[in-house]
């Protein structure tokens, strides 16, 4: 019997070290990583819910955010490809100019 | 066993039956290499090896002597932590895959079930997900093999893997359409009703799923005809370029592991499982407890033989893809009529009732 | 053993996490990522939602993050160097960090007793099948956002292929 609140502890601490990431990294793919982290702390939570209810609701809105996570990287991987092309660095202080 | 609680004899049982079933895995992946190269041999009119033990039965002893005892080279540039996780996690989920798969009939041992690793609801979808994380053992070899030859067939082996992953798990789509379940046994009970008229790939008209099914696990295997990441003359040897001896040999077992995992899924989707094709009408003819647990084991047998059979028989007959036809087969092929089978699928189901 | 399994796979998820955060090379933190991913799905499966652990480790580790690792395989970029843009974050994000975390499990810890606790499996110990009940609510009430994320997906891919395809 562990105790729901033990759940949402955890993702608790998963979506801090995920926004800690997120401020420290210089390297883009990286930064898009710890946004994925992010969001899987927040599906633990609302599964967590979900079975503290006993509906069915909580699992349903973490198969959209799953969804939604897809599309966004897909469409974040291919920004980060065409920008490498163009500024041959991944690291985000240099691509900090809308000039090159 | 009296003394023994509930708890320990499961635990005892299960023990004993992973253990059974990983060495017959092992043994079944040692002489499925026999049994490729004698195929092979013999449809290209010559023997095969035939010269270790009777029908060169000793062979893959022999062979797995031989690559134990080969030197097990570790180039100094490679990534180690990676360069050794790569084949541990492709043999590993090649392996993993046969822990849901029902390979005989339903008979229970103190209450646990003997020819099933583990009943679970959702078996089928852990089969495509252990297939979508064998992935990693591709692309891990090739990024830390530091040479961009392995890099080039790695990533292109990794694009034909992910993108026929789709065609096959939308395939068997219209199999659970008809079982409403997605747990093996309840696919296989559904198709134990008459005989070999309720299969799948007859009585529910599931034959063109069978065929994307077939060619999308050729494809997920790496086998002919769309073996080119590991083709002779192209890019040295692909992916398992740097590798030598034991890591090898995983990578090569990995391979023939995913060939069966492969048959046992479509033999169980598709072609019944462990049920015999006669249904119910020999069912009084040797009704012991032993022939009712042995026969339908030997059926499952018989059947990934067969398929095992026919992915051998394919190697030696079709000449390879190449990679541009090979993936726009894959998606523009395979994927929409899928896609179609489903829609077809379900309407038929819906118009039944 | 319920708290097992649990203290064993949250633990894996938390080293996965900052395994993530102190490696250098983009590369080991998406495969720790992968880690911290198939350990929520065990710890799915231990609340009861065995669909979305099979999506979780189909879609999520095995083909978004499948997709992460070839991006970085193909750009190869190298490791990342420490330079004071990155100096300045550590002092003020991992402070930061940190208060939400202790802000979240504060709240989280004192309502403990209101939250109840959680049996492993949960309605899959009375035999309730999860994908059944998911598949019920999805296709009959929330039909308009599964509609929806498909032509989000479809507009998603159209983006994709056009901003990654390379210039004539």
């Amino acid at each position: 019997m562990v105790p729901t609140a033990y759940y949402l502890v955890l993702a608790a601490m998963l979506f801090s070290i995920g926004i800690g990431a997120f401020l420290i990294k210089r390297n883009v793919i990286t930064i898009f990583i710890s946004i994925e982290l992010m969001l899987n702390a927040v599906n633990l939570t609302f599964v967590a819910f979900a079975h503290m209810w006993h509906q069915v609701n909580g699992q349903i809105f973490v198969f959209f955010v799953m969804v939604v996570a897809a599309a966004e990287a897909a469409v974040g991987l291919a920004i980060i490809i065409s920008i490498f092309r163009t500024r041959r660095t991944l690291n985000v202080d240099e691509i900090d100019l809308m000039k090159s | 066993m009296s003394h023994l609680t509930n708890f320990e004899v499961y635990l005892l049982l299960s023990v004993i039956k992973v253990a059974v079933v990983l060495v017959i895995t092992l043994m079944c992946v040692a002489y499925t290499v026999l049994l490729e190269r004698k195929l092979l041999g013999r449809m290209q009119n010559r023997w095969g090896p035939s010269r270790v033990g009777p029908f060169g039965l000793l062979q893959p002893l022999v062979d797995g002597a031989k690559l134990f005892l080969k030197e097990d080279l570790m180039p100094t540039a490679v990534e180690r932590p990676l360069f050794l996780l790569a084949p541990l996690i492709a043999l590993g989920c090649a392996l993993v895959s046969v822990a849901v798969v029902p390979f005989g009939a339903v008979t229970t041992v103190k209450g646990v079930d003997m020819f099933e690793l583990a009943n679970v609801n959702i078996g089928l979808l852990v089969i495509l997900g252990i297939t979508s994380i064998g992935v990693y053992g591709i692309a891990l070899s090739g990024w830390s093999s530091n040479n961009k030859y392995s890099l080039l067939g790695s990533l292109r082996s990794t694009a034909q893997v992910i993108s026929y992953e789709l065609a096959l798990g939308l395939s068997l789509v219209g199999v659970v359409l008809r079982s409403q379940s997605l747990n093996l046994r309840r696919i296989v009970d559904v198709q134990s009703t008459h005989g070999m008229l309720s299969w799948n790939i007859f009585g529910g008209f599931q034959f063109v799923a069978f065929f994307i099914y077939l060619m999308a696990a050729y494809a997920e295997t790496n086998r002919a005809p769309f073996d080119l990441p590991e083709a002779e003359t192209e890019l040295v040897a692909g992916y398992h370029t740097e590798y030598s001896s034991m890591k090898f040999a995983m990578f090569f077992m990995a391979e023939y592991a995913n060939m069966i995992t492969a048959g046992c899924v479509a033999t169980l989707l598709f072609f019944g499982g462990a049920t015999s094709p006669f249904g119910h009408t020999f069912v009084g003819f040797l009704n012991t407890r032993f022939f009712n647990a042995v026969f339908p084991v030997l059926w499952f047998v018989v059947k990934v033989f067969g398929f095992l059979a026919l992915y051998i028989w394919v190697r030696a007959t079709l000449p390879r893809f190449r990679y541009d036809q090979l993936m726009s087969f894959g998606w523009k092929f395979l994927l929409p009529l899928a896609m179609a089978n489903i829609i077809l699928t379900s309407f038929v189901l819906a118009m039944r009732g | 053993m319920q708290l097992a399994l649990f203290i064993i796979f949250g633990a894996l998820a938390v080293g996965g996490a900052l395994n993530l955060l102190f490696q250098r090379h983009p590369i080991n933190s998406a495969l720790s990522l992968v880690v911290v991913m198939m350990s929520l799905a065990v710890l799915y499966w231990s609340l009861g939602a065995e669909f979305l652990a099979a999506a979780q480790v189909i879609v999520y580790s095995g083909a978004i993050m499948v997709l992460f690792v070839f991006v970085i395989m193909l750009l190869n970029a190298g490791e990342e160097e420490h330079t004071t843009g990155s100096r300045a974050a550590y002092t003020v994000g991992i402070p930061g960090a940190a208060a939400i975390f202790c802000l979240l499990s504060f709240v989280f810890l004192s309502e403990r007793t209101a939250l109840k606790g959680a049996n492993i499996g949960g309605d899959l110990g009375n035999g309730a099948d999860n994908i059944a009940a998911v598949s019920a609510m999805l296709f009959t009430k929330q039909l308009l956002p599964f509609e929806v994320t498909s032509i989000l997906i479809l507009v998603a891919i159209l983006g994709a292929v056009v901003l990654a395809r390379k210039e004539q």
